[in-house]
C-alpha cells in the first residue's frame, strides 16, 4: 500500500464529512420529535382543531428533515466496513452488538411507527396516533442510545479483552459496554441537545412567523411549547457536559488538554474562557517547549482543575506532561503515568510477542503461547502505541480541538441566555415579542445552535484522534484495503451528493414555512 | 449451548432477514415500474402505495447489515472493504430512495419530481441487481485473501485484502448477474402483485398491473430455472477438519445439489416456496380478479431465499469462498463472533417476534382498505 497516509486522511475525511451532515439532521429529528409529541399531546387532551393544525405543521418538518437522517445514517454504518474494515474485524465482536440492537430495537420501531404518524390520522384512533408520534420520538431517541454506545466504547473501551489466538478483541462484559459511565453521559449529553436545537428551531420560525405578522397565536404557541423544551434540554446539556468533561478528564487526558489548549500542566489549572493559540507553538516531541501557547487569553483560575477533579488544588497535565510522563495521584496513592515514548517501546514489545504467539501456535508450541500471552496481556494497555513511530503521532490536532470546544462552550452559553430571555419575553413582557432586533435575533440563533452542536462532535471525534480505539487502535491500523482514489472518489460523489440533497432540503423546508396556506386556516379553526 | 449451535442459529436469522429484505424488494421492485406510468394519477397511486412501505425495506437492509457485522464480523470486514464498489453503489442508491419520497411532490423541490422518480427508478433497478450480485458471491465465491497477522505490518496492515477491482469483477460475473437480474424480475412481479392488492378502484391500472405481472413473472420463471439449473450443477466446497484440527476446504461436485439432498427441510422449503410463488403468480394472472397473490408469492419467496442461504452456509460449507486463496473462505465457524457475544445477541432476537406483531399490526392497521384516486385526491399528506 504506497499510499496508506494519504488513504487515512481521505478516510477519515469520508467518515467526518458523512458524520457532519448526519448530525446536522438528527438531532433536530430528536428535537422535533419531543415538541410534535408535546403539542399533539395538547391537541389530544384538548381536541382543539388549532392544536391539530399547529402539530401537522412541524410534523410535516419533521418529515422532511427525517428521511435526510435517514439517507447520511445508512452510509455512516457500513462505512465501518466499508473503509474501516480492519477495525471491523479487530473489535467486531464488541461494537457490531450494539449496531445490531440499534436495528433490531430502534429502527424497525422508528420506520413503522413513522408511517402511522404522516399517513395514520385518518385511519387509527386519536390515541394510537398520539402513541405512534410518542414512540417514533422514542426509537430515534433509543436508536441515538445504542449508537452513542458504540461510540463511548471506542473513547473508553470496557468490558472487552485481548485474544491472541483469533487476534481480536472479544467482549466479555456486555453490561460494562452498556453502562459505560461515558456512554451515559454521552448519551443525555447528544439527546438534550437534540431538544435544544429542535426547540430553538422551532423558536426561529416563529420568530421570523412574528415579525412577517402572521397568525400570533399560532406563533406563540409553537414559541411557548418550543421554550419549554428547550430550556430542560439547555440545563441537562450542561449538567451532563459536565459529567462528559470529567469522563474525558479520566479517560482521555490528551483530549482535555487539546480541548484547553495545554502545553505544561500545573496545580490549580484555570480555565480558559476565550483565547488565541499561537500557532508556532507545538509540543516538547517538537523540541518546541517552555513557551506561552496562547496570544491572548481569558482565564477562569483553578476552575479546570475544579471542574475536572471537584479539586481546584488538582494537578491537570498538559501534553507535554502526557508526551513526557508525570507523577499522578489515585485517591492519595502516587504513581508515574509513564511517557509516550515508553508505551511505544512497551506496544511493539506486545507486538512482537503477538507474533511469537502466532508463530508458537502455528507449531502448537502451548508453552511458547503461554509466555508469549503473558507479556501481551502484561502490555495490553499500549498494545496502540506500539503502531505509532513517534510520540507526536499521539498528540491531536491542538488548533481544531481548542476551537471546536470554545465555540461549543460560548454558543451553548448563548444559548443558555436565549432561553432566558424567552422566558422574559413570554410570561415577563410579552411585548418583547413583537421587538424586530429581538425577532432578528430569535432567527438567527437557530445557526448558533447548529454550529454549537457541530463543534461539540468535532471537539470529541477531532480530540480522540489518532486513535480509532483509544489506546488500543490508531487509524492507521483500521483501515481497508482499498486505493486513496477510490476512497476520495466516493468522498467527492458523498459531498456533492449530500450538498444537493441538502440544498433541496432547505428549499423545501422554507417553502413550507413561507407558504400561507399553512396557517391561514388557523384563525377559523376551533380552539375547543 | 454450544458455539456451533450459537453459529447455527445466527446463520438462520441472518438467512430470515435476507429473505424477508428479497421479499420487501417489491418497494424497489415497484419503483423501476414508476417511469412507465401512463398518468399522473397512477403515478401518485404507486409511488404512495410504495411509499408507506420503503421505510421497512429500507430499515431491512439495515440491520441485515448490523446483523451481520455483529454475528459474523470476519464477513463485513472482508465483503463491505473488499468488494468496496459494489457496497457503495448499492449504498448510494440507498440514499437516492431515502430522500426521494419524501422531497419528490413537494412545493419548493428545486430539481423537481421527474429527478425523485428518476432516482427511485435507479434505486429499484441497481439496488436489486446489486444486492442479488453481493448475494451471488456467497455461490460463487469472491477474490480475496485473509490474513489475520497482517494486523502487525506496519506499512500494510490489512487483515483482508480484495482484488484489485474491488467489486466490479463480482459485477462482472456472468452467475453474480444472472442472480441479480433473476432478483430484480422478481421484485418487479412481487411489485405487480402489491398493487394489485394495495390500490382499488382503477380498473386500468389493475389491468396494466396484470399484464406487467405476466411478462415480469414469466422472465423472473427463466431466469429463476437457470439459475437454479446453474446452482445445482456447480462445484462446491466442502469444509474438513483434520485430527489436528487443521482446516481444509475440498472441492466437491454438485456440492448445493447435495447440499439440497443431504439436508431435507431445504428442500421443502424450497419446493414449497417455488409452488407457492408460482401459485400465486399464476392465478393471479389467470384468475378474473384475484388480489391475494402478494401474500403467497411473498412467503414462497421468503421460503426459496431461506433454502439457499441455508445450502450457502450449512452443511461444512464455507459461505463465502475464496477464488485467490482457498485457505481463506469463510464459514459460519471461521467468521463468527465469540460464544459470548453470539449469547447476548440471541437473547436480544428474543424480541424479533414481538417487532414482527407490532409492524404485521401496524401494516394491517393502515392496509385494511386499499388506496383508491379518491383517497388520493382528498388527503392532506401524500407523496
Amino acid at each position: 500500500m504506497e499510499d496508506l497516509s494519504s488513504l487515512i486522511d481521505w478516510s477519515r475525511a469520508q467518515f467526518a464529512m458523512t458524520a457532519i451532515y448526519h448530525w446536522l439532521f438528527v438531532p433536530l429529528t430528536l428535537g422535533l420529535a419531543v415538541i410534535v409529541g408535546v403539542m399533539e399531546t395538547i391537541y389530544y387532551r384538548t381536541r382543539s382543531q388549532r392544536w391539530l393544525a399547529i402539530t401537522k405543521f412541524w410534523m410535516t418538518l419533521f418529515g422532511i428533515n427525517f428521511a435526510m437522517g435517514v439517507a447520511t445514517g445508512i452510509i455512516l454504518e457500513f462505512e465501518f466496513g466499508t473503509n474501516w474494515s480492519n477495525y471491523s474485524w479487530f473489535v467486531g465482536d464488541i461494537f457490531g452488538a450494539p449496531l445490531a440492537i440499534e436495528g433490531i430495537l430502534a429502527f424497525f420501531l422508528e420506520s413503522t411507527f413513522v408511517v402511522v404518524m404522516f399517513f395514520g390520522w385518518r385511519k387509527v384512533s386519536p390515541g394510537f396516533h398520539l402513541a405512534s408520534t410518542w414512540i417514533t420520538g422514542f426509537g430515534a431517541t433509543l436508536s441515538a442510545a445504542w449508537i452513542l454506545i458504540a461510540n463511548a466504547w471506542m473513547q473508553n473501551p470496557t468490558g472487552v479483552a485481548f485474544d491472541p489466538a483469533q487476534m481480536r478483541n472479544v467482549m466479555t462484559d456486555f453490561w460494562a459496554v452498556v453502562l459505560n459511565p461515558v456512554a451515559i453521559h454521552k448519551f443525555i449529553h447528544a439527546v438534550a441537545n437534540g431538544w435544544v436545537l429542535g426547540a430553538v428551531f422551532v423558536m426561529s420560525v416563529s420568530c421570523w412567523m412574528l415579525m412577517k405578522k402572521r397568525d400570533r397565536e399560532f406563533s406563540v404557541r409553537s414559541f411557548k411549547v418550543a421554550t419549554w423544551v428547550g430550556s430542560i434540554g439547555i440545563l441537562v446539556t450542561m449538567w451532563s457536559g459536565d459529567g462528559s468533561a470529567v469522563d474525558v478528564a479520566k479517560y482521555q487526558p490528551m483530549k482535555l488538554a487539546a480541548m484547553e489548549g495545554i502545553y505544561d500542566g500545573q496545580n490549580r489549572q484555570g480555565f480558559t474562557v476565550i483565547g488565541l493559540l499561537d500557532p508556532e507553538v507545538k509540543p516538547c516531541c517538537t523540541g518546541n517547549s517552555d513557551v506561552d501557547p496562547f496570544i491572548f487569553r481569558i482565564e477562569v483560575p483553578a476552575v479546570l482543575s475544579y471542574l475536572c477533579s471537584r479539586d481546584i488544588n488538582a494537578f491537570v497535565p498538559g501534553i507535554n506532561d502526557l508526551l513526557s510522563g508525570h507523577r499522578a495521584d489515585n485517591n492519595g496513592t502516587e504513581y508515574r503515568v509513564p511517557s509516550v515514548a515508553d508505551r511505544i517501546v512497551s506496544g511493539k514489545v506486545a507486538h512482537d510477542a503477538l507474533r511469537d504467539f502466532d508463530r508458537a501456535q502455528a507449531v502448537g508450541d502451548t508453552e511458547g503461547m503461554t509466555t508469549a500471552s503473558q507479556v501481551i496481556n502484561a502490555r495490553y494497555n499500549d498494545f496502540g502505541y506500539g503502531y505509532l513511530s513517534s510520540p507526536c503521532e499521539a498528540v491531536p490536532p491542538v488548533a481544531l480541538t481548542f476551537y471546536s470546544f470554545h465555540i461549543m462552550i460560548i454558543f451553548g452559553g448563548y444559548l443558555l441566555l436565549f432561553f432566558v430571555m424567552a422566558w422574559l419575553m413570554l410570561y415577563w413582557r410579552p411585548r418583547l415579542l413583537d421587538v424586530k432586533w429581538l425577532q432578528i435575533a430569535g432567527i438567527a440563533t437557530v445557526l448558533v445552535a447548529w454550529i454549537c452542536s457541530e463543534a461539540g462532535w468535532v471537539t470529541a471525534e477531532v480530540g480522540r484522534q489518532p486513535w480509532l480505539i483509544e489506546g488500543v487502535l490508531p487509524c492507521q491500523a483500521a483501515i481497508s484495503y482499498v486505493s486513496s482514489g477510490s476512497v476520495a472518489l466516493t468522498f467527492t460523489l458523498f459531498a456533492l451528493f449530500f450538498t444537493l440533497l441538502l440544498a433541496a432540503e432547505v428549499s423545501i423546508m422554507v417553502n413550507v414555512i413561507r407558504r400561507k396556506g399553512a396557517t391561514s386556516d388557523y384563525a377559523r379553526l376551533s380552539d375547543k | 449451548m454450544l458455539t456451533y449451535h450459537l453459529q447455527v442459529y445466527w446463520w438462520f436469522i441472518i438467512s430470515l432477514l435476507g429473505a424477508i429484505l428479497v421479499f420487501l424488494l417489491f418497494v424497489q421492485g415497484g419503483q423501476s415500474m414508476l417511469l412507465s406510468s401512463r398518468t399522473a394519477m397512477q403515478r401518485t397511486l404507486m409511488v404512495n402505495s410504495l411509499g408507506r412501505k420503503w421505510e421497512l425495506s429500507f430499515t431491512t437492509l439495515v440491520v441485515f447489515g448490523g446483523a451481520f457485522f455483529a454475528s459474523f464480523p470476519l464477513f463485513y470486514s472482508t465483503s463491505f472493504g473488499g468488494a468496496y464498489w459494489l457496497w457503495m453503489l448499492i449504498l448510494f442508491s440507498f440514499t437516492f430512495q431515502a430522500v426521494s419520497y419524501e422531497f419528490r411532490a413537494r412545493k419548493g423541490n428545486i430539481y423537481g419530481t421527474r429527478l425523485f422518480d428518476t432516482l427511485l427508478f435507479i434505486n429499484g433497478c441497481v439496488g436489486c441487481v446489486l444486492l442479488g450480485v453481493a448475494v451471488g458471491m456467497f455461490f460463487f465465491g469472491g477474490e480475496f485473501s485473509v490474513v489475520r497477522g497482517n494486523i502487525l505490518d506496519a506499512s500494510s496492515p490489512v487483515i483482508s485484502r480484495w482484488a484489485s477491482t474491488h467489486g466490479f469483477e463480482a459485477i462482472c460475473n456472468w452467475r453474480n448477474l444472472l442472480l441479480g437480474f433473476t432478483v430484480l424480475f422478481l421484485a418487479r412481479t412481487q411489485a405487480a402483485l402489491f398493487f394489485m392488492n394495495n390500490i382499488a378502484d382503477d380498473p386500468f391500472l389493475y389491468r396494466r398491473n396484470r399484464r406487467t405481472l405476466f411478462i415480469n413473472g414469466s422472465v423472473f420463471v427463466v431466469l429463476f430455472l437457470i439459475f437454479l439449473a446453474v446452482l445445482l450443477t456447480a462445484t462446491g466446497y466442502t469444509t474438513v477438519v483434520s485430527s489436528t484440527g487443521a482446516v481444509t476446504f475440498v472441492p466437491e461436485k454438485y456440492k448445493f445439489a447435495m447440499n439440497y439432498i443431504e439436508m431435507w427441510w431445504c428442500l421443502a422449503a424450497l419446493v414449497v416456496g417455488v409452488v407457492a410463488v408460482l401459485y400465486g403468480f399464476l392465478r393471479s394472472v389467470f384468475a378474473a380478479h384475484w388480489t391475494k397473490g402478494i401474500w403467497f408469492s411473498g412467503a414462497g419467496t421468503i421460503l426459496v431465499v431461506l433454502s439457499l442461504f441455508w445450502v450457502a452456509g450449512y452443511n461444512d460449507t464455507p459461505y463465502l469462498v475464496s477464488l485467490t486463496d482457498l485457505g481463506s473462505s469463510l464459514t459460519i465457524v471461521n467468521s463468527s463472533s465469540t460464544r459470548y457475544t453470539l449469547e447476548v445477541m440471541s437473547w436480544v432476537s428474543v424480541l424479533v417476534p414481538f417487532v414482527a406483531a407490532y409492524i404485521a399490526y401496524v401494516w394491517y392497521k393502515l392496509g385494511a382498505k386499499p388506496l383508491t384516486p379518491r383517497e388520493m385526491e382528498s388527503t392532506d399528506h401524500k407523496y
